[in-house]
């Protein structure tokens, strides 16, 4: 790719165009996340919910050649790992993160064993909109090619941030998060209301991991994810547990993490691996910087582990 | 969703074990129609289990229950709130994240998939005006004051239209005046036969002022009912306590107004636990041999005190001085100007929960030798003798030294701290609700003490929820609301009433 032709231009460009490509996988595990978390729990499991879904969505679309087939097996994988992780958290003194980190590892190891054979074989891609149509400039063209699981992830955060608010089942996740005796007052079971939450929110990690292995890169390998799913879930702490704000961080993130490969683009030949970390460092900065050890979270769900 | 009216409910023979404890033995409680009914007695003495089993909390070994004459059988709280039956917990369950509105909607039976806000809404402003309290429903119950969570809870089993009422020690996190109000409101609504209510509580000046029945429990056995207007508080005291016998509070040694200044706190600053406000003490001293007490409702800023002085709790600025010099509350300072603090839930802030009793009892001395030298080894031999008779003193009751501390009651948890921070010299005491949840006798034991360390001349600085408690022991009395000391007054011109109104910050 030429960048030379708009110069500098190409970097915020490149930045947009990055920032979209790469938050799509960041706004399906966030807003899963932000269902689980709501809920009281944590899924720390998420970043082998992610890797399992990429491998299954890749390995059913290159049997069946269809990628729409993938994205359904990797959303069904994705919700057998979130039930598992909700069923075993009921039992008492379970602890969900210790849970979490053991079926992070679990599942990025079964996708590594069943997924050898598919390295090779190439997997029909989900397809994208061209927005950009209108430009001849091809920066402008590539930028603006929008996959559709963006749209629909985008669609998803406003609809579950309104149903937070005026939905039985949005208040229902809301009250069991916050106070688990409240809900056991109102007749609700709190250990049902999670173990749904915690699947829906694996689904929709795994959905995360098909555009990962489906869109883009776009292949399947073992170091697909690179912690992905581990930061979406300090972007949902970020995002005070809205799922609005899960989508403007997970722009955010996508925006630092095109931040290298834009200033490679147009040139730049020194240091731009720092610019590679930027998303961690940012998820470090932001740490530091919304943490205090005198005051709790604005926000947090009463019930989650972590902020109890 | 409409006012019912009131029911009347009977217990017969109500009996509940659990294994080989009898925590209930064959209790019959009638609460006619209408009516006001107090259920009284100590901690343990039955009436959780009780109400419990009423309301289908727990299945009751035998006995039996008639609602408006008809006997009916009450599996789940489900089928207790089909008859009308609702209850208000001592700690809230409302939602502190959701709003209002959205609690009450909620906690209805039947919630549409899609919640229709504009008509809820509609419904909610015509449901509250023939309600006698008026609330905010838009924002979020977090930020609501503990008198308007209770009156939200109370509002929310009309809602619900609940038509019989329990209400379980409605009045513990209220100020005065909110109890009132709020009791007095509940009142007119039983008159006007639009409910019926069953109040836990262990205070006999409300029970007299709002009651028409009582019933007392003692170890699980009624051992009195009656017409309140038939029975005054020393009555209703011998049916609730027995004849145990209660410690006495020493005489208060006449205070001297010349006596030094042990603790002076001038200028502090320090943020609360939201960190979105602060609390700020401008000047505060207290004298050698006097106690001076601190009120306020939960949640005003004493907790954060009490963590600064305990130094839990960095400060942003200002001075804490004992005997005129810098206090940070390092273990060494602690040791040097005798400094000794009780602070609330004693388990869980002064305790080690799972080390034993002869442990947690030695945390003050483990480390030096009876000269007051630090030693490098450790004496197991010397922190059990040394607790062996600090438990003695104290009158701990423990299975053994070895022990851990957790598997004590309350009380006694409460005692074996005392042990330790009363042991030795004591120049400043710091408490805080020393007797939260414990039991009469406990409670007058633990009050002797503090003011048997005052009468040997510590400066003691009390904090407490309960304003009988203050009244009973301080010298001076200082109100803590938003943060700040905002009302002074010495014991002799204390009111209730005006300490109460400073307490709701309406000054």
């Amino acid at each position: 790719m030429d960048a030379t032709e708009i110069g500098l231009w190409g970097v915020p460009l490149a930045i947009l165009g990055g920032a979209i490509r790469v938050s799509t996988p960041f706004i399906f595990v966030s807003l899963g996340e932000a269902i689980t978390e709501r809920s009281g729990r944590i899924n720390l499991g998420l970043e082998g919910t992610l890797v399992f879904g990429a491998m299954t969505a890749y390995a059913v679309a290159v049997m069946t050649n269809s990628p729409w087939l993938g994205l359904l097996a990797a959303a069904f994988a994705g919700l057998c790992f979130g039930l598992f992780h909700g069923w075993i958290c009921k039992f008492p003194k379970v602890n969900d993160i210790a849970i979490g980190i053991a079926l992070m590892l679990f599942g990025s190891g079964l996708a590594f064993f069943f997924g050898k054979p598919f390295i090779k074989p190439k997997a029909p891609n989900l397809p994208a909109i061209p927005f950009g149509g209108w430009s001849d400039i091809p920066q402008v063209q590539a930028a603006l090619d929008v996959n559709v699981l963006f749209l629909i992830g985008a669609v998803l955060s406003v609809i579950l941030w309104w149903a937070f608010r005026n939905t039985r089942a949005g208040l229902i996740v809301r009250v069991v998060g916050d106070s688990s005796d409240a809900a056991r007052a109102m007749g609700l079971n709190p250990d049902t209301v999670r173990l749904l939450a915690t699947g829906v929110g694996g689904a929709l990690a795994g959905i995360g991991g098909a555009y990962l292995s489906l869109y883009y890169p776009g292949s399947w390998t073992e170091r697909i994810s690179s912690g992905q799913g581990l930061m979406a879930v300090a972007l949902v702490i970020f995002a005070r547990w809205n799922p609005l704000g899960c989508l403007a961080a997970a722009l955010l993130f996508g925006g630092a993490g095109a931040l290298g490969p834009a200033l490679q683009s147009v040139g730049v030949t020194q240091g731009y691996y720092l610019f590679y970390a930027a998303p961690y460092i940012l998820t470090l900065i932001i740490m530091i910087a919304t943490s205090s050890p005198t005051r709790t979270l604005a926000g947090a769900p009463g019930e989650l582990s972590i902020t109890k | 969703m409409s006012v019912g009216k009131a029911v009347g409910v009977e217990t017969i023979g109500m009996t509940m074990r659990f294994g080989g404890f009898t925590a209930l033995d064959g209790v019959s409680v009638k609460v006619s129609a209408g009516s006001f009914h107090a259920l009284l007695g100590e901690n343990g003495a039955g009436k959780s289990t009780l109400v419990k089993c009423m309301m289908g909390f727990y299945h009751p070994t035998s006995g039996d229950m008639l609602v408006d004459g008809r006997e009916v059988k009450i599996d789940n709280p489900r089928d207790a709130s089909a008859l009308g039956l609702g209850m208000v917990y001592q700690h809230f369950t409302l939602v502190p994240s959701l709003t209002g509105a959205e609690n009450l909607v909620i906690s209805r039976e039947k919630v549409p998939g899609i919640i229709d806000w504009r008509k809820e809404r509609g419904d909610l402003a015509v449901f509250m005006e023939r309600m006698p309290f008026k609330l905010p429903l838009d924002v979020k119950v977090a930020e609501l004051a503990a008198g308007e969570k209770q009156k939200l809870e109370i509002i929310k089993q009309l809602y619900l239209g609940r038509s019989f009422l329990v209400l379980d020690e409605p009045t513990s996190v209220l100020t005065p005046g909110e109890a009132q109000e709020v009791l007095g409101l509940v009142r007119d609504m039983t008159k006007a036969g639009d409910l019926t209510v069953l109040m836990i509580s262990h205070k006999f000046h409300e029970v007299t002022a709002f009651a028409d029945d009582v019933s007392v429990l003692r170890k699980g056995k009624l051992t009195g009912t009656g017409r309140v207007a038939d029975l005054n508080h020393k009555a209703m005291a011998a049916m609730m306590i027995g004849d145990q016998p209660i410690a006495a509070l020493d005489s208060r040694a006449a205070p001297r107004p010349d006596a030094e200044i042990v603790l002076k706190v001038k200028s502090l600053k320090a943020p609360d636990r939201t960190g979105l406000k602060s609390i700020r003490i401008e000047d505060l001293g207290v004298r050698s041999g006097e106690i001076v007490g601190i009120a306020g409702i939960s949640g005003n800023g004493q907790k954060e005190f009490l963590e600064v002085l305990a130094g839990q709790r960095p400060r942003d600025a200002g001075e804490v001085l004992v005997r005129g010099t810098a206090y940070a509350a390092t273990r060494a300072e602690a040791r040097a100007l005798n400094v000794r603090l009780i602070p609330e839930e004693p388990l869980k802030n002064a305790c080690a929960p799972k080390m034993t009793v002869a442990e947690n009892i030695s945390f003050r001395t483990f480390d030096m030798d009876g000269n007051g030298r630090p030693v490098s080894w450790i004496s197991t031999s010397a922190i059990r003798a040394f607790s062996a008779r600090l438990v003695e003193q104290f009158k701990v009751k423990t299975a053994s030294l070895s022990s851990p501390i957790a598997s004590l009651s309350g009380g006694n948890v409460q005692r074996a701290v005392l042990a330790r921070e009363l042991t030795g010299e004591v120049d400043l005491l710091i408490v805080s609700n020393p007797c939260f949840g414990l039991d009469f006798s406990a409670v007058a034991e633990i009050r002797a003490r503090i003011m048997k360390a005052r009468n040997a001349g510590a400066a003691v600085l009390l904090m407490s929820e309960d304003l009988d408690e203050l009244l009973e022991l301080s010298d001076r009395i200082f109100v803590m609301s938003d943060g700040a000391l905002v009302y002074e007054t010495p014991i002799a011109q204390a009111s209730v009433q005006t300490i109460g109104e400073h307490m709701a910050g309406h000054h």
